[in-house]
C-alpha cells in the first residue's frame, strides 16, 4: 500500500497513491496506516483524492483506523472522488467523518477553527 | 491469471469466470470494466456496477467460498437502459436460503470505538439494484439483479 505522508502546520497529511482500497488491499492499508500515523500531530487527514474506488471492505478500514486513532486523535477526510462519496452517503459514514474537499479546505478548516 | 471476459458481437453481453480469491476480484472487475458492456456506461453507472459486483464477488469469496475454494461465473447483458447480471457459484448456499436483508448497521449516536467496521456489502447491493433474486439448484447457487445503465 503506497503511502505519503506530509506534515503541513499542525496536520498530518496521509496521501494515498494508488486508485483503489478494496477486499484485496484492505487490511494492508489498515496496517500502513497505523505506521503512518505513528508520529504524534493535532490532526490527521487522510486524502483521497486518487482512490477512484472503494468497496465496503475499504470503508471498514477507513472507520477501523478512525477507532485505532480514537480517542485523542481524529481522522479527517479530503478530496473524494465521485464514487468513494456515495459509498460514505449510502452508508451514511459521510455523517460521522469531517470531509474536506482539497487539503486546501481542510486547511482553511483549521484556521477558522 | 486468467483471460479477459468473452464478450459478444453486438457489445451487449460479456461472461467471465474467475476463480474465489480477492485479487482474482480484483482483476475481473478491472477487465470487466474495461469492456463492453460495462465500457460503454457513463462513470457514473459503471461506478455503480463496479461497486455492486465487488460486493456480490468479495461476499463469495468471505462467505459461499469459506471452506472451499472454486469458480465464479459472471454474465452482463445489456437490456434496454438496464444491465442484467447472473453470478453462479458452486459455494454454500445463503444462509436461510435467501439473501441478506442488508439493513444499514447503525452509526449515528453511537461511540467511536463501537462504529461498524462491516456489514455495509448487502446494503449496498440491495440499494443500488433491482429484481433481486437468488435460486438454489443442486449444488448451484445463482444470483440475479439489474443494474442502471443510464445516469
Amino acid at each position: 500500500m503506497q503511502l505519503k505522508t506530509v506534515t503541513r502546520h499542525n496536520m498530518l497529511v496521509v496521501h494515498v497513491m494508488q486508485d483503489r482500497i478494496d477486499a484485496a488491499c484492505a487490511l494492508e492499508f489498515k496496517e500502513a496506516m497505523r505506521e503512518a500515523t505513528a508520529a504524534p500531530s493535532a490532526r490527521i487527514v487522510l486524502d483521497l483524492a486518487q482512490v477512484q474506488f472503494l468497496d465496503s471492505s475499504g470503508l471498514g478500514a477507513v472507520v477501523a483506523v478512525m477507532k485505532l486513532l480514537a480517542p485523542n486523535r481524529q481522522l479527517e477526510l479530503s478530496g473524494l472522488t465521485a464514487t468513494v462519496a456515495k459509498v460514505f452517503r449510502l452508508t451514511r459514514m459521510d455523517t460521522i467523518f469531517t470531509i474536506h474537499t482539497s487539503i486546501e479546505d481542510a486547511a482553511r478548516h483549521a484556521v477558522r477553527a | 491469471m486468467r483471460s479477459g471476459p468473452e464478450v459478444t458481437a453486438d457489445r451487449q453481453q460479456a461472461h467471465l469466470v474467475i476463480d474465489s480469491n480477492f485479487l482474482a476480484v480484483r482483476q475481473g472487475l478491472q477487465m470487466l470494466c474495461e469492456a463492453p458492456p460495462l465500457a460503454d456506461l457513463a462513470e457514473d453507472p459503471r461506478g455503480t456496477a463496479e461497486l455492486v459486483l465487488a460486493e456480490v464477488l468479495n461476499n463469495l469469496v468471505e462467505h459461499g467460498y469459506r471452506t472451499e475454494k472454486g469458480e465464479i461465473d459472471i454474465t452482463l447483458r445489456m437490456s434496454g437502459a438496464r444491465i442484467d447480471c447472473a453470478i453462479l457459484d458452486s459455494g454454500l448456499p445463503m444462509p436461510d436460503g435467501q439473501p441478506p436483508a442488508g439493513s444499514l448497521p447503525a452509526c449515528a449516536d453511537v461511540p467511536v470505538d463501537a462504529l461498524p467496521e462491516g456489514g455495509f456489502g448487502w446494503h449496498l447491493i440491495r440499494t443500488l439494484t433491482d429484481d433481486l433474486a437468488y435460486r438454489r439448484t443442486g449444488a448451484q447457487n445463482r444470483l440475479t439483479f439489474s443494474l442502471p445503465a443510464l445516469c
